[in-house]
């Protein structure tokens, strides 16, 4: 069990699970807190690892006044008992076997079952090739900074391309916008070579992201979403 | 009582609040949750189709639907991501409307929507004033996002057996799992015995 900072306000917590069935990329888990007085709250987040045993790796986002979040990336000590609820969702997931091209659309804290399939994919040893368009507020705002790039380097068929909708690092080369037709032309994939889509954000981006795919000529049901409301916990 | 987190202690309800499910929390505004895009369905060619085990087909265009008599239900909202709404207001038209005059001995409803998703319910709880075909919300038409411009509402059932984008009911003499059932939640989905998954 470990814990570590991804950013100034999401940290990732390494669990160690016993009799944990294995999961698929994209899954999620309810997690369970219980007060010394019997209260309880749970919450969904989505598994960040590629299945590995025991290990499960969360990563989760503070959300102000998240009675769950909170708990989890500010109290909560490596060691701590938490509950755990799953593997859950069988639909926003990626095999391994799957033969098609993907593009991975992440916002913010979507990154997180993205990842798990970036992981994934390169654990299972697939050599599909993968399109991530990560859209963050700002450089200091992206989770697993270190990681994409070194995999964006040595897992081969793995493209990465940012998107900063607040404030781009020094020298970027275009202003800070939003993910649109653009990026999703240039960093996407043709709809012509029918890639698996899967889009992960706050409701807003996911709306936009899914539109603008499905405008591009993307099949509609190979445009997969997953949303994270803005109250989430 | 389950395994105690040290130092947790959680943002109570204040005494006296309106008890919420199981595991529910209370959120003030509305998350949107779909599985893909969203569908945008031009009323001239909206339809409501409701086909029998008998392969009997019954239809309602946008303006067969708009003559029907409207219900302006005010119900609690409950999904099973956790979150809760309460006193959602709403304008649509009772199943029982559109149902009463449907020749059937099924027991079960497969619903389907423009996009494809499906949910299974039983044909009961679509009935008996408890659920409705609704196109407005806190006085506005139904926006795309939220399911317009006609969403299914059986609000005593968590909110995915809530159909967006409605499009059409299948009545089954078997039980058939939809989209998330497949997948493995809940075929029944009762908020308040917390059928979240299959088995629960």
């Amino acid at each position: 069990m470990a814990a570590r900072d991804e950013t100034p306000s999401a940290r990732t917590l390494v669990l160690d699970v016993p009799d944990w069935p294995g999961h698929q990329a994209g899954q999620h888990v309810d997690v369970r807190l219980t007060a010394e007085d019997g209260y309880t709250a749970q919450r969904s987040y989505s598994i960040a690892n590629a299945a590995d045993g025991g290990r499960l790796e969360l990563t989760v986002q503070r959300v102000p006044e998240g009675e769950v979040s909170e708990y989890l990336t500010g109290v909560y000590r490596v060691g701590d008992p938490v509950e755990i609820r799953g593997p859950v969702g069988g639909w926003f997931v990626w095999r391994p076997a799957e033969p098609d091209p993907v593009l991975l659309v992440g916002g913010g804290s979507g990154i997180v079952p993205l990842m798990a399939m970036i992981r994934a994919r390169k654990a299972g040893g697939s050599r599909v090739p993968f399109r991530l368009i990560y859209s963050v507020r700002s450089p200091e705002d992206g989770y697993y900074a270190d990681e994409l790039r070194t995999r964006a380097r040595d897992d081969s068929g793995l493209d990465v391309a940012y998107v900063y909708t607040r404030r781009a690092p020094r020298n970027w080369p275009e202003p800070p916008r939003r993910v649109g037709v653009a990026a999703l032309n240039t960093a996407g994939w043709p709809p012509e070579l029918a890639p698996l889509c899967y889009v992960c954000g706050p409701t807003g981006f996911v709306e936009t992201v899914a539109d603008t795919l499905v405008a591009l000529g993307h099949d509609p049901a190979r445009v997969r979403t997953e949303r994270f409301g803005p109250t989430g916990g | 009582m389950g395994i105690v987190s040290p130092g947790f202690r959680g943002r109570r309800r204040p005494a006296g609040a309106t008890e919420l499910p199981p595991g529910q929390y209370l959120t003030e505004d509305f998350p949107v949750l779909s599985a893909g895009p969203t569908p945008r369905v031009p009323l001239d060619r909206w339809e409501l189709l409701v086909t029998t085990e008998t392969d009997q087909q019954y239809r309602w265009t946008w303006s067969e639907l708009m003559s029907l008599p409207t219900e302006s239900p005010v119900v609690d909202l409950h999904c099973v991501t956790k979150w809760s709404k309460l006193a959602t207001a709403w304008e649509g038209v009772s199943l029982d409307a559109l149902l009463g005059g449907v020749e059937t001995a099924a027991e079960y409803a497969l619903v389907s929507s423009y996009g494809g998703y499906t949910t299974n319910l039983p044909l009961a709880d679509l009935l008996d004033g408890r659920a409705w075909i609704a196109f407005r919300y806190d006085g506005r038409d139904l926006v795309p996002e939220h399911g317009g411009p006609a969403r299914l509402l059986v609000p005593h059932l968590y909110l995915w057996k809530s159909a967006k984008w409605v499009r059409g009911i299948r009545l089954l003499v078997r039980d058939r799992p939809g989209f998330w059932e497949t997948a493995g939640y809940h075929d029944y989905g009762d908020p308040w015995r917390e059928q979240r998954y299959q088995g629960d």
